[in-house]
């Protein structure tokens, strides 16, 4: 009972702090609530249908069809978030302040940000395929408990996700509008890097690639990654007590990538 | 300079499609039944890529996890999954079925 709850809600737990900061950084734009709501909807409904050929899925490419799914769905999420950093952060943040500065309220209804969207959508897609497989598995399979235990526990489950993503929305909402994009700018980035380490991960686990996959080193001595702390974290900025040389590389790539991007947009942004 | 990264690019290319095809690795199979691995403990060498085929014969799916390993993956019911793992160095890999972590224990011996 009680961990049917917490296993939805470790599965919702990084698609909800996603959504959360997502929802911090886009503020300004007029429709954010629709756009945010069409991708947490297509990913839901993404996510059932995947659920639903899951059966067929894996048995495919010799045991392999699920993993090729999740590099698919990851190699174009990390795309996304990357295009998004460089690029598209730049030029909002440059129109926010000009808008600001004309004395005009922000007018951007009609352009969501596009990169943001297909994200959200893609990181419910990814956690609520297991979460439905796993719901839909304890419903029928397990005669002990009653469906309307199971489900309750799955509400459950999926509510105190939800909520961690509200707090974390609410946290931000309290940074000063001046400050809220570097802010999330940065958790933003670090989602790139986790996505890009999950990445390298789930690579290994394919086979497609076979050095650099033993762990470095191991802190779960330091910090578990079953603990609380260790599962938020593992959420908000990836975390991994044992990463292999694969996985770090992927997350500092991401990094250095965003970094180096921002930084040689931005004079010639400043120029104009 | 063109022509020397395509060359390299193209060398590291046939390596990778060389390791892939002499790549013979050792094959095991893990059965999930009544929410328990069999065998739950699965001796494997060392410094090897280990293919490892996981059948879940249960009626629900399972989830093999594993920190130390580095793995994850969904094992709908009644399907055979492939996961790779290692090269590992010489020790003991504990691995769980998340679902039913009660009863789904195992662990991988690499030496």
């Amino acid at each position: 009972m009680f961990t049917t709850a917490l296993i939805v809600f470790r599965e919702t737990l990084e698609a909800a702090l996603f959504i959360g900061i997502v929802a911090a950084a886009t503020r300004e734009l007029s429709g954010r609530s629709r756009w945010l709501t069409a991708g947490v909807v297509a990913g839901a409904l993404g996510a059932v249908a995947l659920a639903l050929v899951a059966q067929h899925l894996s048995g495919w490419l010799d045991g392999l069809g699920q993993d090729v799914v999740n590099i698919g769905i990851l190699s174009l999420a990390l795309a996304m978030l990357l295009w998004h950093c460089v690029w598209v952060s730049t030029h909002t943040r440059q129109m926010v302040s000009e808008a600001r500065q004309l004395g005009q309220s922000v007018q951007q209804g009609n352009k969501a940000p596009l990169a943001l969207l297909v994200v959200v959508a893609l990181a419910v897609l990814r956690e609520g395929a297991e979460t439905v497989l796993f719901v839909t598995g304890s419903l029928t399979g397990n005669a002990a408990t009653s469906p309307i235990t199971v489900a309750a526990a799955g509400v459950l489950g999926l509510l105190c996700g939800a909520l961690v993503g509200l707090g974390i929305y609410a946290g931000l909402s309290r940074i000063p509008t001046r400050r809220v994009f570097l802010v999330t700018n940065v958790l933003i980035a670090l989602l790139a890097g986790s996505l890009a380490s999950q990445l390298a991960r789930a690579l290994a686990q394919a086979g497609f690639i076979e050095s650099w996959t033993s762990p470095l080193w191991d802190s779960n001595a330091l910090l578990s990654q079953d603990s609380v702390l260790g599962t938020f974290l593992h959420a908000l900025v990836g975390y991994d007590a044992q990463p292999s040389a694969a996985q770090l590389c992927g997350y500092l790539a991401a990094l250095i990538f965003i970094y180096v991007g921002t930084r040689l947009l931005q004079p010639s942004a400043a120029a104009r | 300079m063109i022509r020397h990264a395509l060359l390299s690019a193209s060398a590291v290319m046939a390596l990778v499609f060389a390791g892939q095809i002499q790549a013979a690795e050792p094959e095991l199979l893990l059965v999930i039944k009544n929410h328990r691995f069999e065998p739950a403990e699965l001796k494997v060498p060392s410094g090897q890529r280990v293919k490892l085929i996981v059948h879940n014969q249960d009626a629900t799916p399972e989830e093999f996890e594993s920190h130390s390993l580095g793995r994850e993956k969904l094992i709908p019911a009644g399907a055979k999954v492939t996961v790779f793992i290692g090269p590992l160095k010489p020790g003991s890999y504990s691995f769980v079925g998340e679902y039913n972590e009660a009863t789904a224990k195992g662990v991988v011996i690499a030496e």
